[in-house]
């Protein structure tokens, strides 16, 4: 025997929802829930997907500069999201639009940033989801730092349901390379903070397999941090409900962090911007097309609860309605004024700002026909 | 009530006054805690405040001001040292992309007052990374506030006032003159203090004009006196705030004196000295006897310590500079 040639196991892959539809269990995540509640994660999948395509048909059309599409990764997504407590708070990337509707924010309001009149615009704690973050892997500090808060705020481990509070934090395996993830990481085990860490391994880091990113499967490296990591079907809904809610009750009762690895798929590009043909066979995602997340709580629906047809068609309709609303919502977005970009750079504004800010209003103002 | 304190027990005083009258402020950073920090800033403070106010960190700088973020934005008002200025880079992206964004990026809807102190500059006989004076990149940042103290009064008063800031500011300790003394009201109030951002003419002068911060103001302030003996009268200003600049009193000055001579530890170029002269050639071109003159480090890296007092400004190297103002 030599320490190169051990051979780790093969990693399990939790799953409560075969790919066919067949719920199964796991012995060490029992998952009570009725047909009512999986047709309420059918509605928010359903919908995730038709906000998420008609953003990116939004930005064919010119009125998004920018979509990070969401497209495969609806299950990892609104499983985690799902398992949060109001109290609780998510330090998104900026593709968890899936979280983002758990959350309540309006979509409209994610647009905002990709539509190009704001670079962000939301309030955290407004909903207790995090503005989006760019940065790869950034954000994972700032729950972190929000957990320290949460710990010293007396909100972890006192047994009170509606007190103590989790932080969950995404970030995807590229970003799992960065330095900041692995600082974070540290700092939870360290002090023992209620986080829990969702990795959303789609695969790719724009055009670079999960390969070039690690040796060992993801979910792996937690050990080596101090604290338990464990990996599911990312496409399978109630396992990533399952997990995530063990996960985070742990977290709320001051046992630590944990590291989740949803193990999914990202069947769009990176963005609109990018060009998967480039880098990756499309006999990938035609193997991925039968994962899909949301096809098989469709088939489970049908085949196991007797669900019928009206349910799907009212889903449909809903989530016609929404399209609608998110496109004349998108396009009614106005545009910032110049003027605006010298608002809120600081919360008490400099004398020189706000002399510039007077220079360039008396320059705009110097135009022909300005101010009529 | 006046004592006479060194800046660095004034630091310390400043803190604690801070933890005191604000349960949300809390000290993070490494070594803080019962060594009291390299340089002792922190002294006693966690023993009087306990190891959840003053914390110790574990060593990642941009852990130290990712959680600082974190907790911001849960409503604390973190106080972060970095151990010595050159290694505060790897902390860079959370500072320039995140600490002085945000609340830009939520419309102001969310606030980031956390203050990140730096001792900083030269002059210490230290190994690399130990001397430099990073104050440019930071006061190039938009949303980033950034001040430096160059005796105990300034810094137990401005230390205060950053802590209390909605806005982040980066608060610059000039580490060489962390044992000098000088007399400290520690009673005063917040509210009485001089205003953070505004630059204070510490020599009255006729001559010229020597614009200086953190650990030149002392140099500065020699140069003037040695210029005395070639009957020559300086005015030295001491900017304070690095970022906004004060230009108003600097411009003021120069309209009286004709000339000026911007000092500072940090390489010329592209330095706070070539912002502040195109400042006051904006505003006070025809009161120019002579063009601006910057003293300050070379283009280098900050060099080897035993050529170190070569290669920092000194009261000759300032006085060779006013002598070419008026030779011009």
């Amino acid at each position: 025997m030599t320490l190169h040639g051990h051979v780790p196991p093969e990693p399990d892959l939790v799953q409560l929802l075969t790919p066919e539809g067949v719920r199964v269990e796991h012995p060490d995540f029992p998952l009570e829930i009725t047909d009512d509640e999986i047709k309420s994660l059918y509605r928010d999948l359903a919908l995730v997907r038709r906000f998420d395509g008609e953003a990116t048909a939004l930005q064919r059309q010119g009125e998004l500069g920018l979509w990070a599409s969401c497209l495969g990764q609806e299950a990892a997504q609104v499983g985690a999201g799902r398992a949060l407590r109001t109290q609780d708070m998510a330090f998104p990337t900026y593709r968890e639009h899936g979280v983002a509707w758990c959350r309540d924010v309006d979509p409209v309001t994610l647009l905002g940033m990709f539509r190009g009149v704001s670079l962000g615009g939301w309030n955290p704690n407004e909903n207790n989801f995090n503005l989006y973050t760019i940065v790869l892997g950034a954000q994972t500090l700032h729950a972190v730092g929000y957990a320290m808060g949460v710990a010293r705020d007396g909100a972890v481990g006192t047994g009170e349901p509606d007190r103590d509070t989790a932080v969950l934090t995404f970030f995807g395996d590229g970003a799992s390379s960065q330095g900041d993830v692995n600082e974070a990481f540290i700092w939870a085990a360290a002090a023992n903070l209620p986080v829990v860490f969702y990795c959303q391994n789609n695969q790719w880091a724009i055009s670079e397999p999960v390969e070039r990113q690690s040796r060992v499967p993801l979910f792996q490296r937690a050990s080596g941090f101090g604290f338990p990591g464990i990996r599911i079907d990312g496409n399978d809904v109630l396992a990533c409900l399952a997990v995530s809610r063990v996960a985070l009750d742990e977290a709320r009762s001051g046992q630590g962090p944990t590291l989740i690895e949803a193990f999914t798929y990202r069947m769009g590009a990176h963005t609109t911007s990018d060009d998967p043909t480039r880098y990756r066979l499309s006999e990938e995602l035609e193997t991925w097309k039968h994962r899909d997340p949301i096809e098989r709580v469709r088939a489970y629906l049908i085949r196991e609860a007797g669900v019928a047809q009206e349910f799907f068609d009212s889903i449909e309709a809903e989530a016609e309605e929404l399209a609608i609303r998110i496109r004349q919502a998108c396009r009614a977005l106005e545009d910032p004024s110049p003027l605006s970009v010298f608002d809120q750079v600081y919360v008490e504004i400099t004398d020189e700002l706000a002399e510039q800010r007077s220079d360039y209003a008396d320059y705009l103002a110097s135009f022909e026909g300005a101010g009529r | 009530m006046a004592s006479t304190l060194t800046m660095a027990a004034a630091l310390n005083a400043a803190l604690r006054e801070r933890l005191e009258a604000d349960d949300k402020v809390l000290i993070m950073g490494m070594d803080v805690g019962k060594l009291g920090g390299v340089f002792r800033i922190t002294d006693g403070l966690q023993k009087d405040f306990g190891e959840d106010r003053v914390i110790d960190a574990p060593l990642g700088e941009s852990g130290i001001i990712g959680s600082a973020v974190g907790l911001a934005i849960r409503g604390y008002r973190p106080v972060c040292e970095i151990q010595f200025d050159g290694f505060v880079y790897p902390a860079f992206d959370q500072i320039v992309s995140q600490v002085a964004k945000i609340h830009n990026r939520s419309l102001g809807q969310v606030r980031m007052p956390i203050t990140i102190r730096i001792p900083y500059g030269g002059g210490i006989g230290a190994v690399e990374h130990h001397s430099e004076s990073p104050e440019a990149y930071f006061a190039h940042t938009a949303g980033l506030k950034v001040v430096t103290c160059s005796n105990p009064a300034d810094a137990f008063s401005m230390l205060r006032q950053s802590i209390a800031s909605d806005d982040p500011v980066v608060f610059f300790e000039p580490k060489r003159r962390y044992w000098g003394k000088g007399d400290v009201d520690v009673t005063g109030l917040l509210a009485d203090a001089p205003q953070l951002h505004r630059a204070r003419v510490v020599r009255s002068g006729a001559d010229a004009t020597v614009v200086a911060y953190g650990p030149m103001v002392v140099t500065a302030l020699q140069a003037a006196k040695a210029a005395t003996e070639d009957g020559r009268d300086l005015e030295v200003i001491d900017l304070r705030s690095l970022s906004p600049i004060d230009t108003g009193t600097v411009v003021s000055s120069v309209q009286k004196t004709g000339r000026l001579v911007v000092v500072h530890e940090a390489s010329v170029t592209l330095g706070m000295g070539a912002e502040i002269a195109a400042r006051v050639q904006e505003r006070a071109f025809y009161s120019l006897e002579a063009p601006v003159l910057r003293v300050g480090g070379f283009d280098t890296p900050y060099p080897a310590s035993r050529v170190e007092e070569e290669w920092l400004p000194d009261v000759d190297r300032i006085l060779d500079a006013v002598d070419r103002t008026f030779s011009f």
